[in-house]
């Protein structure tokens, strides 16, 4: 997976989501003016175009959340460790979403306990990755780490293992991610935009 | 003193120690580490924010050595 594997994946998907969209707002166009009667009809095919890549941000955003589980012992040694891989920053910044920000070769980067964001150079595109550690029991922040170290050891490999949940307009994920997330997003975009 | 770590249920696990004035110990991480790789598990040296390099061989000069497990797809 490079820059350019990567533009592609991003067309085909917009591609892809503009041909669920499009027939729907088409039906609609059709539908109110062939009668007054059908305008309801109308409405709720737009409504439906209108969910069709509300959906799909909404499964992207969905790898941004934290799994939950072990916060106990194990998770307070594990943070330490997960401390240590970071700058002060992005310390701070998991802190307060739970993602951990990182630069990479292919954009900007939060990295989460089950997935990845990709903000892309520019920072108008996000790529959402879906994508794990394979020993479930570990605790949050090692989950975490083991994706961050599988980032930095391997960019190009990470985004060809991990599953591609969305990709598109960061405004469109921006507004189903919680609001802690939503400040790490801001972040990574305002990274991106300077790269 | 060197360290050979295993992230794991735990939060990570010590699993091996050495210094380069003591052969045994080295000896002992070594095989450590042979037996971690074979169990599966991905050895690297992390260089600091953004930078880590994946090994093969156990890198005696490296104060940390993180195994982790395998990615996968979600």
């Amino acid at each position: 997976m490079d820059a350019r594997s990567l533009r592609r994946v991003g067309r085909l998907w917009t591609l892809s989501t503009a041909a669920h969209a499009v027939p729907f707002v088409a039906a609609a166009a059709v539908l109110a003016l062939a009668a007054p009667i059908l305008i309801p009809f109308a409405l709720l095919c737009l409504v439906h175009a209108w969910a069709i890549p509300e959906l799909y941000a909404a499964r992207g955003a969905r790898v941004a959340k934290r799994v939950g589980g072990h916060r106990a012992g194990a998770e307070h040694v594990a943070l330490g460790l997960l401390g240590d891989l970071a700058d002060h920053r992005a310390r701070e910044l998991h802190a307060r979403s739970g993602l951990m920000l990182e630069r990479g070769r292919l954009g900007v980067w939060l990295v989460g306990e089950a997935g990845a964001l990709l903000v892309r150079p520019g920072g108008r595109r996000v790529h959402c990755y879906c994508v794990k550690a394979t020993d479930s029991a570990l605790p949050p922040s090692d989950r975490l780490a083991h994706l961050l170290l599988a980032l930095r050891t391997d960019e190009a490999g990470f985004a060809t293992v991990a599953n591609l949940a969305f990709s598109g307009a960061c405004w469109r994920v921006r507004r189903r991610l919680v609001a802690p997330a939503r400040v790490a997003l801001d972040a990574a975009v305002a990274r991106a935009r300077t790269s | 003193m060197s360290r050979l770590i295993r992230m794991d249920q735990s939060g990570h696990t010590t699993v091996a120690e050495w210094t380069a004035e003591d052969p045994a110990s080295i000896e002992a991480a070594v095989a450590a580490f042979r037996a971690e790789l074979d169990q599966g598990y991905y050895a690297l040296v992390s260089h600091g924010a953004g930078s880590a390099e994946q090994v093969r061989e156990l890198p005696l000069d490296a104060e940390l050595v993180i195994l982790r497990r395998p990615i996968a797809g979600g």
